[in-house]
């Protein structure tokens, strides 16, 4: 089964769920934006949540699909359709032989998920099907698709008998609860840095009530901040540690980068505070212009969290897999 | 000695606030440990100058137990008797000209000349601290200040790959193509990237190196990726 990128869209990348266990060589991890959306889309195709999908941002591409096949759609809503038909993300979609998947305006958000049962096929390169845009490795040829280019799909064990020739949503998809509660300037919750109490008494007042806009310099490895500028108490002397997904750093001219999918594994900036990682797909969908918010909670509350996504997760599979039956 | 929390999915042990080399030895220890014993939930860790951090699933274990283990990994490292000793990796680095275009600022910011620089440059020993920034990328102690230089004002947009360069106190090699906006002095045509291979990078924190120059001939011919590994 293959897929023909007819136009590649503004940028549209294979992505899973992240390279581990190579940062400590100086190795990106970086993997989805949005890992929930990756891993929902996969769960509905009936594949391994970390399998590799497309990652398509903003500008979506068209894509030609040689044969019938399921595919979801799961994050940002950047107007699906199917041979013209609109399409609803967050639910399996059998499309026939032949179609034509293509995009329109961004209604929400600014990255979409493509899963296509059996995965994207690309080789493993260090444990992970990840593009590693830098280094040119991972992914499809360690790059983003361009036009001609032809992804394979993997084998698929079961795919649900085809209901007929013709485009149709099954009806089975992730609820409202599970889905991350995206919306335009969020509210993102943090816990504290390691570097938080450096801050003069004034930044860290601005940092928990102002409002700071994303700007147009923001991409995978990092989110820039503007409008607030924010000042140490006094000069710190900082040597390189590593950093994360989330990690609120601040260069000494004040204004704030949020470390991304990305990010490089060390870095030598104070940390004023971290995005707790449920809110990470939250942050993943933001679009520059757009103005975000901090607040704070306990490192307890965040690990709370994240179980209580876990479980939902769990619970999730469990219904599909009836469901699937 | 410090733990603290890098967000709701890591933790971090702080050995020292300044380099040295005895953090440097205990970062080194553990992640020997880490790679032997990696503890339940454990994802993975990144050692820096002073600090291991370790990345683990809130699922599988919470901070405080995650902190737990972390401990008991420091004081179970504390023992182990590394008898291996520390490898010498010389680097051969073609100095100057088209690989080199900033070898010359460098010398008479210093006062010296090209080949005082070279000279001095590849004279020294130097440690391997820390890999980080880019795959391979090694943080270098050990550089001499008659050839500290700043860096340049404005940031060069493509730095290609084994591109050696020096900024203020530090040196280092460009193991990927990158911007950057160190002063560069030399090329090596060894990769320092290894995607293929099990590590994918030549250098290990804890390793020596050494430069060793070349000729523009003998970069240019330099084949297969030997290089001379001394005890």
């Amino acid at each position: 089964m293959c897929i023909r990128v007819k136009k590649p869209g503004l940028l549209t990348t294979v992505q899973d769920t992240g390279r581990f266990g190579f940062q400590k060589y100086g190795v990106l991890a970086s993997g989805a934006m949005d890992t929930m959306a990756l891993r929902l889309a996969n769960l509905l195709e009936g594949n391994e949540e970390q399998a590799a999908a497309l990652e398509i941002t903003l500008l979506g591409p068209q894509l030609v699909f040689e044969k019938a096949t399921l595919v979801a759609l799961a994050g940002g809503n950047l107007s699906p359709a199917v041979d013209g038909v609109p399409i609803p993300l967050w639910r399996p979609v059998y499309i026939p032989a032949g179609s034509m998947l293509t995009f329109g305006g961004a209604v929400s958000g600014c990255r979409t998920y493509l899963a296509v049962a059996g995965g994207i096929c690309v080789p493993d390169v260090m444990e992970s099907r990840s593009t590693y845009l830098r280094a040119g490795i991972g992914g499809f040829h360690g790059r983003a698709l361009q036009a001609g280019d032809v992804l394979k799909t993997g084998e698929v064990a079961c795919l649900m008998k085809a209901p007929s020739d013709e485009v149709s949503v099954l009806s089975w998809g992730v609820s409202h609860e599970i889905r991350p509660a995206y919306e335009e300037n969020p509210v993102l919750r943090v816990v504290r840095g390691p570097e938080f109490e450096s801050f003069a008494e004034e930044s860290r007042q601005k940092f928990w009530h102002e409002s700071f806009r994303v700007t147009p310099q923001s991409d995978r490895m990092g989110y820039r901040l503007a409008d607030v500028s924010l000042a140490l108490a006094e000069p710190l002397e900082m040597v390189s540690s590593a950093v994360s997904f989330g990690t609120i750093q601040v260069p000494p001219e004040g204004n704030p980068i949020v470390l991304l999918a990305d990010r490089q594994t060390a870095g030598g900036y104070p940390r004023i505070a971290q995005i707790i990682s449920v809110d990470l797909p939250l942050i993943a969908q933001v679009k520059p212009g757009e103005h975000v918010r901090f607040e704070e909670v306990s490192l307890e509350e965040a690990q709370a969290l994240y179980v209580k996504r876990e479980y939902d997760i769990a619970q999730f599979k469990q219904g599909l897999a009836l469901q699937v039956r | 000695m410090r733990y603290f929390p890098l967000g709701d999915t890591a933790v971090v042990v702080e050995f020292d606030t300044i380099i040295g080399s005895s953090s440097h030895e205990k970062v080194r220890l553990l992640s020997l440990y880490l790679d032997q014993h990696p503890f339940a939930g454990m994802i993975e860790y990144i050692p820096a100058f002073t600090t291991v951090t370790v990345f683990y699933d809130p699922f599988v274990l919470r901070y405080a137990e995650a902190r737990a283990e972390l401990k008991r990994a420091v004081s179970q490292a504390a023992h182990i008797v590394v008898e291996q000793k520390a490898r010498t990796v010389e680097i051969p680095v073609c100095y100057g000209g088209k690989f080199g275009p900033d070898l010359e600022d460098v010398a008479s910011h210093n006062g010296l000349t090209v080949e005082e620089v070279v000279h001095i440059h590849s004279g020294g020993e130097y440690l391997v601290y820390m890999i980080g920034f880019a795959p391979g990328f090694p943080y270098l102690g050990g550089m001499s200040e008659r050839i500290a230089a700043p860096r340049r004002s404005s940031p060069r947009l493509s730095i290609p790959a084994g591109t050696v360069g020096i900024a203020g106190m530090q040196t280092g090699v460009y193991p990927i193509e990158t911007p950057g906006g160190w002063q560069l002095i030399g090329r090596t045509p060894v990769p320092l990237f290894r995607p293929d291979m099990n590590p994918p990078t030549l250098l290990m924190a804890g390793d020596m190196i050494r430069f060793r120059p070349i000729t523009q001939d003998e970069y240019e011919n330099w084949e297969g990726d030997v290089v001379c590994v001394s005890e």
